[in-house]
């Protein structure tokens, strides 16, 4: 009797994350005017700061591309009844994979070095996101656990590689040599020059393009296959996959496997687009905001991108913010993050049944005349 | 005066109207039942008079007087006392701990157990309900825990008593000790709501029965002024046959044998013992039993859900254990499986008629376009089995969990039966489908052995079984203990089998 209140497809999907957002906003306005700042001003930065001009709109995207990895990572692992937090790790681990490509094959042409990044990528992601989904495939070990501390190893393995193995002899920090050029992901500017369209130089590169390919395939795989069709019932009623003949732990491998896969691609991104070599946590938490970008996407691949776009003009924006309102630093962007995740996953019970009431209200008296 | 009264009763749970301004009484000093198919509205009528829900409008009068109960504490202080169809029973607890717990009385447990040891023994002296206070619950037959169940209410002073489905995990014999001991409540001036969906209850022991229809009370009548006909149709709303007609049965070739079948649960408690028999071609084979005695796990061994610990069944010459054929595997032979319990395995309720209508076939080549889903062939093969089987309303873009019971059922029954399987495995056809689609799923049973296939029907209705099983196995401690022709069969015979006691009715 207690299931959540139904709302409309429409509502469920845009109206619910608006006001979950509004709220957050309206809560950080709160934070900047105690700190002594107009929040009317913070906000009008903010969105100046991430779509005002062609160079805030390429750093909002390039920072949305690696949202947009991790978020369909967190999703295809959210689908098959898996919550994954180890998509941090995983994009770290990925990250290796390609930057070994870049930095050994650098010398090879572009169109093939890519390819193998794309499959280095996705297998170090995974290979890194299958020991906790076989935990708990063949050992019942829960995942959020391992996954959790799979993240602190990624973060241990990559210190010590880059510090002892990776690092450019005769440097101090902890920093691989730079790729060679062919190994660089053309940049979206560049792209765009060349069918005559001039673009501010900025970090957004192809992976953004790559990264939209891979919410496509999502969506078909998970919604359009029969391999999709397995995994979400095996997610949502494990004991019906079992009767339908679908093997869960099977799935779970599988699932993890993508997800990694899908985590580890963030590289493309980071590494091989913007920072030319492998440094430390170059992930930067992207693995941890995606979980939130799964979460007020619904899941699903369109809002997924949405909420990316939101999360990297939040990075954007909130750079910017930082840099012209100096009471306000970084720290408190993070804030404003926070907000927007504990609004749109904590608090978001709270709003769907007055919203699902009112809604049910105003059909009603549609009926009725 | 009557006992309990409910005037204008009305609740709503979003769009579903669950009590539509219900009004009742009930006399002190009988039994009053009240009947309806599910989804009626009974239930959650008596978890609001057990204060679990809360009415959004109505009264509820006890002993003439208005009270307003908002907790099961309420209920309680005013007299009313509910044994639910899943007993709330500590386990592990002893019977005397069990029926003290929440009514300790007193900081030190000692005193209070010894003074309740007094006060129950009188007590259960009163009303012939005789049970071992120092027994561990567990360790009672289920007919007795329910007996303390009904000891806890009385013990807390209930002078009305609501009994919710009551007779669903007994055996015919334990339900009629049952009956005889609600009518010694009524004869010490108790009231007894009985609330059920079987018709042969109501018979059996109410004075006065209320039928419900969506929500809405349809009628009310003296129970020696009526007949089981004419309930059922109060309760649906027209004509139906309670027993479908059939054939005598003409059995074929063997499709199925099951051999030695041991199955063994978590804990490797054995829960099938050495369970050996065959299903031939245009059989129906009904397996008869108390709830909980082996058969579910029996269905699910046979379905591939679960693995055997010892023997072997074989489907048309391939042997399913020895070479690990899972429940796809079993599909593809032949063996379809329609699951007892619908909501858990059956469907998944997230997904729409049209996904939940492939479910077990969704990797048949027939569903898919290269390496995508097929979804046109989905819907149509959908839309097919909704016309077929009569599914309302035929809408596969619907959710699954906003048909009804039997609609959903129908909907499950149409994807099994259309895949066309050698052998169908059913368990509970008819659980939480009303009486209407009852008769519409039995129908499509007997048709289905008339084409020559072999059916297993596991149910815990034995009239269900009586009805439609050519040959009526029954399983009792995990073992079958007798088998029994539906010709010979009575009630009571398998009844005394389903209880344990052997060799009565061997054919």
């Amino acid at each position: 009797m207690s299931t959540p209140a139904k709302l409309p497809r429409w509502a469920e999907l845009f109206l619910l994350p608006a006001i979950n957002l509004l709220v957050a906003l309206l809560l950080a306005g709160v934070v900047i005017k105690v700190m002594g700042e107009s929040p009317w001003a913070a906000l009008k930065l903010m969105t100046g700061g991430a779509f005002g001009s062609q160079e805030s709109i390429g750093y909002t995207l390039y920072y949305a591309t690696n949202f947009i990895f991790t978020g369909l990572a967190v999703a295809v692992a959210y689908h098959a009844g898996l919550f994954n937090i180890g998509a941090e790790g995983q994009a770290y681990i990925g990250g290796l994979g390609v930057g070994l490509v870049c930095l050994w094959l650098g010398a090879w042409p572009f169109w093939l070095v890519l390819p193998l990044a794309i499959l280095a990528g996705a297998l170090f992601g995974a290979g890194w996101a299958f020991i906790p989904a076989w935990l708990q495939a063949r050992r019942g070990s829960h995942i959020v656990i391992t996954t959790i501390m799979f993240n602190f190893i990624a973060a241990a393995v990559m210190t010590w590689l880059l510090v002892n193995v990776l690092i450019k002899p005769g440097q101090q920090s902890p920093e691989s040599r730079e790729f060679a050029p062919n190994a660089f992901m053309p940049a979206l500017h560049e792209l765009l020059a060349k069918v005559g369209i001039t673009f501010t130089s900025t970090p957004l590169n192809l992976a953004f393009v790559l990264a939209l390919a891979a919410a496509v395939l999502v969506w078909l795989l998970v919604w359009r296959t029969r391999w999709g069709y397995a995994m979400r019932v095996a997610g949502l009623n494990p004991a019906a996959a079992v009767y339908a003949g679908i093997h869960p732990p099977r799935v779970t491998i599988w699932a993890m496997l993508l997800s990694g896969a899908l985590a580890g691609s963030l590289g493309l991104n980071e590494l091989m687009g913007s920072q030319h070599r492998i440094l430390l946590d170059f992930p930067g938490g992207a693995g941890f905001v995606g979980i939130a970008v799964a979460l007020m996407g619904r899941n699903h691949p369109l809002g997924i991108f949405l909420a990316a776009v939101l999360f990297g003009a939040l990075t954007q924006g909130g750079s910017q913010l930082s840099f012209d309102m100096p009471r306000v630093n970084r720290d408190m962007v993070v804030v404003i993050q926070g907000l927007v995740i504990l609004s749109c996953g904590a608090l978001e019970n709270i709003f769907r049944r007055p919203l699902a009431a009112l809604l049910a209200r105003f059909a009603g008296r549609k009926d009725e005349v | 005066m009557p006992a309990l009264e409910l005037r204008g009763i009305d609740k709503r749970f979003g769009a579903v109207h669950a009590n539509r301004g219900v009004s009742f009484s009930a006399a002190r000093g009988s039994v009053h039942g009240i009947i309806g198919e599910n989804g009626a509205g009974k239930s959650t009528l008596m978890n609001i008079v057990y204060g679990l829900h809360r009415a959004d409008a109505g009264e509820i009068r006890v002993q003439g007087r208005t009270v307003a109960i908002s907790s099961p504490q309420d209920a309680i202080a005013a007299g009313i006392g509910m044994v639910h169809q899943h007993f709330m029973l500590v386990e592990n607890f002893t019977v005397l701990e069990n029926i003290v717990l929440g009514a300790e009385g007193g900081r030190r447990l000692a005193e209070g157990l010894g003074a309740a040891r007094a006060g129950l023994e009188q007590l259960a002296r009163d009303y012939g309900l005789e049970v071992p206070l120092d027994a561990i619950v567990s360790e009672l037959p289920v007919g007795l825990q329910q007996r303390v169940e009904i000891l806890k209410a009385l013990y807390r002073g209930a002078d009305i008593l609501i009994l919710d489905e009551p007779t669903a995990v007994l055996t015919p014999q334990e339900a009629d000790q049952l009956f005889k001991m609600l009518e010694r409540l009524r004869a010490q001036g108790k009231t007894v709501l009985l609330v059920t969906h079987k018709l042969r209850e109501i018979m059996a022991v109410t004075d006065r029965v209320t039928v419900m229809r969506q929500g809405a009370i349809v009628g009310e009548v003296a129970t020696c002024d009526t007949s089981p006909r004419e309930l059922a149709e109060k309760m649906v709303g027209r004509a139906v046959l309670l027993n479908v007609e059939r054939g005598p049965a003409r059995p074929g070739a063997t499709l199925l044998t099951v051999r030695d079948l041991e199955v063994r649960d978590r804990l490797g408690v054995a829960r099938v013992k050495g369970v050996s028999f065959t299903l031939q071609a245009g059989e129906i084979v009904g397996i008869a039993g108390v709830a909980g005695n082996g058969q579910s796990e029996l269905l699910e061994t046979l379905a591939g859900i679960r693995a055997p610990s010892r023997g072997e069944i074989e489907l048309g010459g391939r042997h399913l254990v020895r070479e690990g054929l899972d429940a796809r595997a079993r599909r593809r032979l032949g063996l379809a499986h329609v699951p007892e319990d619908r909501l858990r395995m059956g469907v998944v309720a997230g997904y729409s008629a049209q996904d939940n209508a492939i479910l077990g076939y969704h990797d048949l080549p027939a569903y898919q376009r290269g390496l995508l889903l097929d979804r046109a062939a989905v819907l149509a093969g959908c839309e097919k089995k909704m016309s077929a089987y009569d599914v309302r309303p035929p809408n596969p873009a619907l959710r699954i969990g906003s048909f009804s019971g039997g609609n959903q059922q129908k909907l499950v029954l149409a994807r099994e039966i259309d895949s066309d399987p050698r052998v169908l495995l059913i368990g509970q056809p008819t659980r939480g489908v009303d009486i209407g689609a009852i008769e519409f799923i039995h129908r499509q049973l007997v048709a289905l052995r008339d084409a020559g296939k072999a059916l297993l029907l596991v149910s815990v209705e034995l009239e269900e079984i009586l009805g439609l099983a050519d040959r009526i196995l029954v399983m009792s401690a995990g073992e079958i203990v007798g088998e029994i022709a539906s010709a010979d069969a009575t009630e009571k015979k398998v009844g005394l089998m389903m209880a344990g006691v052997k060799g009565e009715g061997h054919a």
